[in-house]
């Protein structure tokens, strides 16, 4: 069994379109809502999104390329980019047939899907473009980051709703640790806002009309986000031997379903992920001293995920800290949680925890530490990411400071 | 042009997603004796809106402010006064 180490990150965000001014923009507690430019408002009652503003196709990809790429896959292919150069990894020399890129959606390509749909249903269109089905398919920027990377290894989408860049990182953590490959590209990347999709996402009436407050009095809903996040993992011994700039490590993965409720999440199904992320890491509970939380600001997840920290961690929940980043680029559904796992590692690298942004005051169901409205400096050896995704499924990574 | 009384409307509406109901439904029960889930509640108010045109204003991350079946009704009632009537 290898040690899994993490030696690249890659992020775009609302806040930022590199993993480092990702990272700064946390650290900063800076929030990136605002009315979209990207779709028009005007049949809609939200008004407020996470929106990637002035993402550039045209500074990142040629226009033949712009061509077979959908916003979501642009996003992918722009932080894996970023997450490879960082490693100082190149797969050209067999190293690419034993690397894995394992890249989770929730939507995928919902832009070209939307934007053709309504030119054929709504105003008559007599033909639509070419290649709507290759650029909106789940698995999209999987293939794309394999394409333009070189990527020869088992190569998929993981599509578990909100749980989907989770869930990735976890299977690229089991196949680096196994042995199967040597490095992977994981993470997530989602582009779904529309007006279609912000009109389905009102319909079931959880989206805040101002902002993300997670764990808040007085919270009031979700906000969509959009991004993607890629990191790179890498056997130890292979990371050791090239000298390689070491990051953090990945030591432990949970999954667990609820088997219950379409969308109203369980506190069991939470508790049962992060106990199998805890034992997989070895790691007693008190070991833990930070949880980037799933807290996406709705009444119901925010007091749930409360109880089922307290029944994880027991006494020590009082002295974990807890911060929700949602509170800063929204919910990018299925690439929310890697763009939460680069801030777990970079808050590792840094001692420095991302705060929860908007907090007004405590919610009598939400009594744990969540680092309100400012970071803090502090330690960590070990933390855990949650996801819980809509359908009852549950993903919970953990990692630890490297030490050799 | 007919309408079917609100009431009417409203409790056949609740009564296809009621899944703890004795007889039949009364103005004077309670929305929750009924065994209404929080999706049946969303699936409820988009029903309603559906069928008398109107827009409610609830978002689920408030408690759901009508405690029976007949403050629904007056609600609708309410809502469907406020609409411009049609020439």
């Amino acid at each position: 069994m290898n040690r899994v180490v993490i030696t690249g990150l890659g992020a775009v965000s609302p806040i930022g379109q590199t993993a480092a001014s990702y990272w700064n923009a946390l650290a900063a507690g800076r929030s990136g809502f605002g009315p979209p430019t990207i779709f028009p408002t005007g049949r809609l009652v939200t008004k407020v999104v996470a929106e990637v503003r002035d993402f550039v196709a045209g500074d990142h990809f040629d226009v033949r390329q712009i061509g077979f790429l959908d916003r979501v896959s642009q996003f992918g292919v722009v932080a894996a980019r970023g997450a490879i150069a960082q490693s100082g990894l190149s797969f050209k020399e067999g190293l690419g047939e034993r690397t894995a890129a394992i890249i989770g959606s929730g939507i995928g390509g919902q832009t070209t899907q939307d934007d053709n749909f309504r030119r054929f249903y709504g105003e008559g269109a007599t033909r639509v473009h070419p290649l709507i089905i290759p650029r909106t398919m789940p698995s999209a920027p999987a293939s794309q980051i394999s394409m333009f990377f070189g990527i020869k290894g088992p190569t998929y989408a993981i599509s578990t709703a909100c749980a989907s860049a989770t869930h990735s990182i976890g299977q690229a953590f089991h196949l680096v640790r196994t042995g199967t490959v040597t490095c992977a590209l994981a993470g997530g990347c989602e582009a779904q806002l529309t007006q279609g999709t912000m009109k389905a996402w009102e319909a079931m009436r959880i989206l805040a009309p101002d902002t993300c407050r997670p764990f808040s009095a007085d919270r009031k809903g979700m906000v969509l986000g959009e991004g993607a996040a890629i990191l790179v993992l890498e056997a130890l011994p292979h990371a050791a031997a090239r000298g390689a700039d070491i990051l953090g490590e990945i030591v432990g993965f949970g999954m667990s379903a609820d088997a219950g409720d379409l969308t109203a999440p369980d506190p069991d199904g939470m508790v049962r992920a992060m106990n199998a992320a805890l034992a997989d890491a070895a790691l007693a509970p008190d070991a833990i001293d930070y949880v980037n939380a799933h807290g996406t600001g709705t009444t119901a997840n925010d007091a749930t995920e409360t109880t089922a920290l307290h029944k994880t961690f027991g006494d020590h929940a009082r002295r974990l800290a807890v911060s929700s980043t949602k509170s800063m680029v929204g919910h990018a559904l299925g690439a929310a949680g890697a763009l939460e796992a680069v801030a777990v590692i970079m808050a590792i690298r840094n001692g420095v925890i991302p705060p929860t942004m908007n907090y007004l005051g405590p919610d009598p169901a939400c009594d744990l530490d969540y680092v309100p409205n400012e970071a803090r400096r502090r330690p960590i050896g070990a933390a855990l990411s949650n996801s819980f995704a809509f359908g009852g499924l549950n993903a919970v990574i953990a990692m630890r400071r490297f030490t050799a | 042009m007919f309408m079917v009384p609100v009431a009417d409307g409203v409790i056949e509406i609740i009564a296809g997603k009621a899944r703890s109901k004795t007889g039949p439904i009364k103005l004077s029960d309670k929305l929750e004796s009924l065994g209404l889930e929080s999706l049946d509640v969303l699936e409820l108010a988009f029903a309603i809106e559906e069928k008398f045109n109107i827009e409610i204003p609830f978002n689920a991350n408030n408690p759901f402010e009508f405690t029976t079946v007949g403050e629904l009704v007056k609600a609708v009632e309410g809502l469907i006064a406020q609409k411009t009537a049609p020439a």
